[in-house]
């Protein structure tokens, strides 16, 4: 089950030549970028976890490439993506947001459905993969 | 594509791609801007041309790595490298070899930090922030310390190397110092050696071009010397040459403050009289001859 999140998420997964043009977008725009990965795919899970701080005053995004591709090889099995946040007062939050890795299997989710009283069901989706304690949960080794 | 490659026949013309890039306004600025540096000049157009000859035969198709453009500026303080780093940025950037016009001045400060685990963040952190553009290093040979074998200068070496190698069309790496200590700093870092390309050596000025650069920043500033004042300021240029904590064109410009400075303050002592235009600009032999340049031997 592919995973969508973000811009573009009705978009095919953008290559690094489109990933690039935009965070050169966001650049020209004066905004910061962050990198952020997780393992945890469900679509509630807000905190993702910071790879390294938001970067200020770059020029060019070459430097964000060697800060994701930095992420992709420490974290080959998770999702990745790129943020832009603007400081202008008005603003003061994030602009942009899209995905630019996902692991390559991704198993989806479990409807679980929980019976109460008097018939009445309550649903909720559970991950495959977190099922398996984080680190462990894409990556093909910790596969049953 | 541009018209200059155009013809059926699949040749080019290397004097439309000329014309085209705009390139000739930037290096004739550059001749009129900078006083003497002749070596230097000479070198800027040789790189001129190479990346007009690169950019002709990537137009017919041929497939090669681009030139590595990192470079090393030797030469004592003041002699105009930081001014020319400046330069190569804006003939790099309408040559197309880098995207952003920009420069980043960096010292061992700005890269090595004070702890483990603290260089690479901060080398890191500057290399982001030049990508696109040109790094310069200043005084580059403090990043090495033999004397300190756990000095954490060597790790922002490697981490460069590294980008050097790995991000060639990203960024242009000018290493700047005094030629001898530069030198002594290759010897022992062989692999930075190996990826510069292009050292140039910025001599020291003559008087004659020290003047001449007098006048250059008399004339953007609006002042001018009257003619006492011209002589006056020509034996101060050989007199300073002379003494200690000379500094080639940046003397100049200080001693111009100086003079600048006294100027002000003698037109101020003589208040009541009105002034015109020419009494404003003009700095006079007086405004020269007071300063300690003369007196200490
Ligand atoms: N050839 C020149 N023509 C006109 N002005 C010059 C020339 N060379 C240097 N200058 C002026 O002299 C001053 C010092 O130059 P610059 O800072 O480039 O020297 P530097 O070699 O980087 O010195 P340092 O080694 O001390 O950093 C600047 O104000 C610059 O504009
Ligand atoms: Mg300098």
């Amino acid at each position: 089950m592919k995973i969508t999140q973000g811009q573009f998420s009705f978009l095919p997964d953008l290559n690094d030549e489109e990933i690039k043009k935009q965070i050169e977008y966001g650049l020209d725009q004066g905004w910061s970028i962050a990198v952020e990965h997780t393992d945890d795919p469900h679509p509630r899970n807000t905190y993702w976890s910071m790879w390294g701080t938001p970067m200020f005053d770059l020029r060019d995004p070459a430097g964000v490439m060697m800060e994701l591709n930095a992420c992709r090889k420490e974290f080959p099995n998770d999702y990745i993506k790129v943020l832009a946040f603007d400081s202008n007062k008005g603003f003061e939050t994030i602009r942009m947001s899209f995905m630019v890795q996902r692991p390559a299997d991704e198993p989806g989710f479990e409807l679980v459905r929980s019976e109460g009283p008097g018939r009445t069901v309550h649903y909720t989706l559970r991950s495959y993969a977190t099922g398996r304690p984080p680190g462990g949960r894409y990556s093909p080794a910790a596969a049953p | 594509m541009s018209a200059a490659m155009e013809t059926a026949e699949g040749r080019v013309d290397l004097g439309k791609l000329y014309a085209e890039s705009n390139i000739g306004e930037t290096i004739d600025q550059l001749e009129s801007d900078l006083v003497g540096l002749l070596p230097v000049k000479t070198r800027i157009r040789e790189i001129a041309a190479l990346l007009l000859v690169e950019s002709a035969r990537r137009g017919l198709g041929i497939q090669a790595e681009p030139p590595s453009l990192h470079m090393s500026f030797t030469g004592n303080p003041g002699t105009g490298k930081t001014t020319v780093a400046r330069r190569m940025a804006d003939v790099l950037h309408r040559l197309k070899y880098i995207r952003r016009n920009h420069v980043v001045t960096v010292s061992r400060d700005d890269l090595v930090g004070q702890y483990i685990g603290h260089t690479a963040p901060k080398t890191k952190d500057i290399l982001k922030k030049a990508m696109g553009g040109v790094l310069f290093i200043d005084e580059a040979y403090y990043l090495y310390r033999p004397e300190n074998e756990r000095d954490y200068g060597q790790e922002a070496i490697e981490i460069l190397l590294q980008v050097m190698e790995d991000n060639r069309d990203d960024l242009v790496v000018i290493l700047a110092g005094y030629k001898d200590r530069m030198d002594t700093f290759f010897r022992s870092n062989p692999g930075m050696a190996s990826r510069i390309a292009h050292h140039i050596d910025f001599p020291d000025y003559s008087a004659d071009e020290l003047f001449r650069i007098a006048e250059m920043m008399t004339t953007t500033m609006h002042y001018r010397f009257d003619e006492a004042g011209q002589a006056v300021m020509r034996e101060y240029i050989a007199l300073r040459m002379q003494q200690p904590r000379f500094s080639n064109a940046r003397s100049i410009r200080n001693g111009i403050d100086r003079a600048r400075l006294r100027q002000a303050n003698r037109l101020f002592a003589g208040r009541g009289e009105l002034l015109d235009r020419a009494a404003l600009e003009t700095i006079t032999a007086e405004d020269i001859r007071v300063s300690r340049v003369f007196t200490q031997q």
